[in-house]
């Protein structure tokens, strides 16, 4: 009698004391999970605990040391991501895997067994159907270089679809959405649940755990904790079981007085790296003693504003006015046309933690000393170099942020990422800048360190120091900023109080629908 | 029926939670994959020793099993070639000659390569310096002879290290001024080097008066000697300098600010950028002492070895140079045993090759088995193999075999 009707509430995926360990880490260490059919499961965990390393192993891409997989009952194998493929499980990676150069329709259909021809109109048909039972917006002949962030992601969910997945991995989805896109992949993720589909979200966004799942399972340094229904779990609740600890999750918004122009950018015309207008018109003061956020959809001309400002990107028109203090009268300087070292030569103390922190703010392959005197190495009079004050400042760093580190002359991309971004804001800051640029300080980083780096931020805006904090949560760009500058792009669209602006409405703005104040 | 379910996971958590590896481990239907790779994860020094050393016997071990192929003895092969390039003073001062231009080139090409500048052109760069100074030797030679031995050596010298430099600094200003790719553009500069002596040696101020054959004039006759560098232990002084510059260039890529900056850029454009390095600079700057110091090999070919310009004076050393900077990894301390056992390499086989009657190439081949299991070696310093595992053993008894 029940084996005509599968109970609702029947497994699909049942992972038992799985075990994974990369060299002499242990990503995984007896982890159990279960996922039912036509259920939306939400696997919670900071970076680092495990959840993607878990999820890449129901997909095939890693094999684990021990444990068990059951797929609707059977135990499996699942050795390679076709094996996954084949028992309908299809995962949509947070760096998509797809070629630029093809459309949509032709990225779906890549890889998969068929005759040496294709027929586009089914094709497109097909592609057609599978979004319109979802409620997708797709263009199947669209390029994959002309689409957006939210298009692209559409194709690999698709994608997955049409291969036909019923188990379907989301990691990260939301990361590179805006709030709209974000609520709208939410009732497609409700519509493909009414179809029986099963769906794991990976994310660490407790908001959109609650708002969207029926379970949430929890992953800690790699180890299971517990797995509680959503309606019964509050953010505070999930944030314990996720850190282990009590956390207070407020960040606070100092108030200060002097707050005062710094930094004057006006009618900023640059050019990114492929000679495309990246930056259009902006205009904007920062002020020391504020925090100024700036939010927008990736690549919408954050990175080349932090980069024209550090004098890393070709400016074609406007001016960077930047309020120096030479001999103890204010002068506005015009940094535009200098490279870093010449506006460090000028004396304006600028500081900037940009967004790739491996790939530009440090030298991965050195170590912890030599990164340190990355900005100091020509201060020093003669032709070799100086390591001794180096060595100091890094060594108070290690003790100041609690950087953990086998000793100041380990290679730093052997360090966990937290590591890596204590000692880059640690050397910003050890600078005592005027002028502090971060692009993303928190990404990748636990939520303890993710509040050491507030704090940090907060003591330079107490010191009088102009913070520009370009960001991708929401909730903390608000809770921290005294000002918001939208940006959509490569234009502002709007400077807002975070005070009185709804998240809806910086969601417009982020769609490049300027609202007059 | 929900509420069993979900309290199953609760009740599989209660389990102690050990460490890997744990309770149970796989289960005998999951077929694992027969081979896979697994990231090591502290490597210890000695770890590595044993790689290294373990490769090394490895690449001999295969090279042996190709001299028993055609049918020689592997041992003697080997001993000859340990005694024919250091049985005697005589055949270790020739086993020194060879290394020499090696160890020079090989800090060479590893200044452009610590920045990640995959300067190839080492071959070109000798070639032009040897041109350069043979110039001025020319010069000397047609004008009656006129330029005395210590500034004939000492123009020879800049003009060579000038020559040298050129060839660098070409590949470099294009490739920072337009992004040309400088594997290309060193590699074809080699053989504009090569034809371009060709073209000399029927030039009629070059060739040799007494050889209708193309030809360059021998300087050390037409110089009355004065072009012969003085010897020191049986080979020319080009060896004092070579080692000098070796410890020199170990200083300069770990001490001073030039080092830091060649270091940064290798490492990352971007961030050398973001310091407010002139990275266009720094690139030139280090191909033009690359260049120059491949140059100065020229002059010791030219002043120390042969004594006359040929199209073979840089002899394969720009390449064999790429592959002891790799051995060496960049460390110029380290390409100093390693050059001498590479020339030890080449004369030994010049040396079977007339006793065994095994061609010379052996030491080419030797060379290339040495450089395919040490590059090897770094896979497993870094991965170790695990291999399926039998089943119904138990796990202490399991081999996890690791090379």
């Amino acid at each position: 009698m029940q084996d005509a009707k599968p109970a609702i509430n029947e497994n699909v995926v049942q992972m038992q004391h799985i075990c994974k360990s990369f060299g002499t880490v242990q990503a995984l260490s007896d982890v159990h999970f279960e996922l039912r059919r036509g259920e939306i499961l939400s696997l919670l965990g900071e970076n680092g605990s495990g959840k993607t390393t878990l999820m890449n192993i129901l997909a095939g891409i890693y094999f684990p040391d021990a444990g068990d997989i059951f797929v609707n009952g059977k135990h499996v194998t699942i050795r390679q991501p076709k094996d996954a493929f084949d028992l309908n499980i299809g995962m949509v990676h947070q760096h998509f895997k797809l070629v630029e150069v093809f459309s949509a329709a032709e990225n779906i259909v890549l890889g998969l067994p068929g005759k040496t021809t294709i027929n586009r109109r089914a094709l497109y048909k097909h592609v057609q159907e599978i979004a319109d039972q979802y409620g997708f917006e797709i263009d199947p002949e669209k390029k994959v270089y002309d689409m957006s962030v939210s298009e692209k992601q559409t194709v690999e969910i698709i994608k997955a679809l049409y291969r036909g997945a019923d188990i379907l991995i989301l990691d990260e989805p939301t990361a590179v959405l805006t709030p709209q896109e974000t609520d709208k992949l939410f009732e497609i993720m409700r519509a493909m649940k009414a179809d029986q589909k099963s769906i794991i979200l990976i994310t660490h966004k407790l908001n959109e755990v609650l708002a969207v799942s029926d379970r949430v399972t929890v992953l800690r340094k790699g180890e299971y904790i517990d797995t509680v229904y959503t309606k019964d779990a509050t953010i505070q609740s999930l944030t314990d079981m996720m850190v282990g600890h009590s956390v207070s999750l407020a960040i606070d918004r100092p108030t200060t007085t002097n707050v005062e122009p710094i930094l004057m950018v006006q009618s900023l015309t640059a050019l990114n790296q492929e000679g495309a207008k990246a930056l259009d018109d902006v205009t904007f003061e920062a002020n020391g003693g504020e925090i100024l956020g700036i939010a927008g959809i990736s690549g919408s001309g954050q990175r080349e504003l932090c980069e024209a400002i550090a004098g890393l990107c070709p400016v074609i028109g406007g001016s960077i006015l930047y309020r120096n203090i030479v001999d103890g009268y204010e002068v506005d300087e015009n940094v535009i046309g200098l490279n870093p070292y010449k506006i460090a030569k000028k004396g304006i103390a600028l500081a900037f933690v940009p967004e790739d922190r491996l790939g530009m703010g440090l030298a991965p392959s050195l170590d912890m000393v030599d990164n340190i005197m990355l900005k100091h190495y020509r201060e020093n009079k003669g032709f070799f170099v100086d390591r001794k004050t180096p060595r100091q400042i890094a060594e108070r760093l290690v003790e100041e942020l609690q950087i953990v580190t086998p000793d100041v002359f380990t290679p730093i991309r052997q360090l966990s990422g937290g590591n890596v971004q204590k000692i880059l804001v640690g050397r910003e800051i050890d600078t005592s800048p005027r002028l502090l640029m971060v692009a993303y300080p928190v990404r990748g980083l636990d939520i303890n360190s993710s509040y050491t780096i507030y704090n940090l931020l907060n003591e330079q805006k107490e010191k009088g120091t102009a913070v520009i904090f370009v960001g991708e949560d929401l909730d903390v760009l608000m809770e921290i900023s005294d000002r918001i500058l939208v940006m959509s792009g490569g234009r502002v669209t709007g400077i807002v109080d975070p005070r009185v602006t709804s998240k809806q409405e910086i969601g417009l703005l982020m769609l490049g629908q300027s609202i007059v104040m | 029926m929900t509420e069993q379910k979900y309290n199953d996971v609760a009740a599989l958590k209660e389990q102690p939670n050990v460490p890997c590896p744990p309770a149970k481990d796989l289960h005998p239907l999951m077929k694992e994959p027969l081979v896979r790779m697994t990231k090591r994860g502290v490597v210890t020094t000695k770890h590595k020793a044993v790689v290294y050393v373990v490769g090394f016997f490895l690449a001999l071990l295969v090279g042996a099993l190709m001299l028993l192929a055609v049918g020689k003895n592997p041992l003697i092969a080997y001993r000859d070639m340990a005694v024919g390039s250091f049985g005697t003073a005589i055949a270790s001062a020739e086993t020194v000659r060879i290394a020499v231009p090696l160890l020079i080139a090989s800090v060479a090409v590893g200044f452009a390569f610590k920045m990640k500048f995959w300067n190839i052109g080492a071959e070109g760069q000798i070639l032009a310096g040897a041109v350069a100074c043979s110039y001025i030797v020319i010069h000397s030679i047609n004008n009656g002879n006129y330029i005395p031995k210590l500034p004939l050596h000492l123009i020879m010298v800049i003009f060579a290290m000038i020559g040298g430099a050129w060839f660098g600094f070409i590949p470099a200003f294009f490739k920072t001024q337009w992004g040309t790719n400088e594997t290309l553009y060193t590699l074809m500069l080699n053989y504009i080097a090569i034809q371009y002596i060709v073209y000399l040696q029927s030039l009629r101020t070059w060739q040799d008066p007494r050889s209708s054959y193309p030809k360059i004039v021998d300087f050390s006759t037409f110089t009355e000697g004065k072009v012969e560098l003085p010897r020191l232990f049986g080979v020319h002084v080009g060896w004092i300098f070579a080692l000098i510059i070796a410890i020199i260039a170990y200083f300069y890529l770990t001490k001073t600010k030039h080092g830091f900056e060649i270091s940064v850029v290798g490492d990352s454009m971007n961030t050398a950028r973001y310091a407010g390095m002139n990275t266009r600079w720094i690139q030139i700057r280090t191909l033009l002492i690359s260049g120059a110091l491949c140059g100065f090999v020229g002059y010791l070919q030219v002043a120390g070895a042969n004594h006359t310009l040929t199209e073979t004076a840089a002899g394969g050393v720009g390449f064999t140079a790429i592959t002891v900077a790799w051995l060496a990894k960049l460390n110029p301390f380290v390409m100093i045993p390693i050059s001498i056992f590479i020339a030890m390499l080449q004369k030994g086989s010049l040396f079977i090759q007339s006793t065994m009657r095994i061609p010379a190439s052996v030491a080419d081949l030797l060379t290339g088995l040495i450089l395919f299991f040490m590059l090897g070696c770094e896979f497993f310093i870094e991965y170790k193999l695990i291999f399926r595992r039998k089943r119904n053993v138990s796990r202490l008894e399991q081999k996890e075999v690791t090379v």
